[in-house]
């Protein structure tokens, strides 16, 4: 009985990680890893990892959804895959020489910049 | 040359598991005037590879929650063509508003519950 809350709990989780990701073609991990530390107790570099794993199914399907929609712009996107691409393994080398505390200080300034920058 | 430094560096907070288009998105609209689903779209599309990439350093590193991984996943299939089907019927001023909320909502809770810790 307790397995089944825990596991309709972690199936929510996903619903509103990947409703929120599809709706605003970012986010998921935003919402993720919070959710695993706070409401799953999962460490964060765990968390962060974990988040990935489950963002990259997530994102190839609102990705169709997209190109169904016309909303995608191949020019523009490869090359900011070439960048990223560098970027990402860069950050994934130095995920385990961080603390969680430096994460975290990380990810809410990063957050409340781009926040603003869409605001205004 | 400057889109590639943004991409770099959206790239690095992606492969930390960090929304790394929390940066890219605001910046490719002010960079380039597109419209918020393209600019959407562009994060969507260009994070497959690069969550490729840092999903297999994160196996080798033994950092991933498998049981956890597909049980999110199931779900969040299902979210994600709810919320993709959404963003493709709003116009883009109000997704964008929307977006800028989400952001700001979404930071505000970062720093609050770092203070908890």
């Amino acid at each position: 009985m307790r397995k089944n809350a825990a596991a309709i709990k972690i199936i929510a989780i996903g619903v509103l990680a990947g409703f929120f990701n599809g709706l605003f073609g970012s986010g998921g991990g935003t919402i993720l890893v919070p959710a695993m530390v706070s409401l799953l107790g999962v460490d964060q570099q765990k968390a962060h990892a974990t988040a990935i794993s489950v963002i990259l199914p997530l994102s190839i399907v609102s990705s169709l959804i997209y190109f169904r929609n016309d909303f995608a712009d191949w020019n523009l996107s490869i090359n900011v895959i070439f960048g990223s691409t560098i970027g990402g393994y860069i950050g994934a080398k130095i995920l385990n020489r961080f603390s969680a505390n430096a994460l975290r200080k990380i990810f809410g300034i990063s957050m409340i910049i781009a926040a603003f920058r869409m605001v205004f | 040359m400057l889109i590639f430094v943004v991409s770099i560096l959206s790239g690095i907070i992606s492969g930390m598991g960090i929304g790394g288009g929390t940066i890219l998105i605001p910046a490719l609209i002010i960079l380039f005037n597109i419209s918020q689903q393209i600019a959407q779209g562009v994060n969507l599309i260009s994070f497959i590879p690069t969550a490729a990439v840092a999903v297999i350093t994160h196996i080798r590193n033994k950092n991933i929650l498998l049981k956890l991984s597909v049980l999110l996943i199931c779900g969040g299939l299902f979210g994600a063509v709810l919320g993709s089907i959404l963003a493709s019927s709003i116009s883009s001023p109000v997704l964008r508003k929307l977006f800028g909320i989400f952001l700001f909502i979404m930071g505000i809770y970062e720093i609050i519950s770092k203070k908890k810790k």
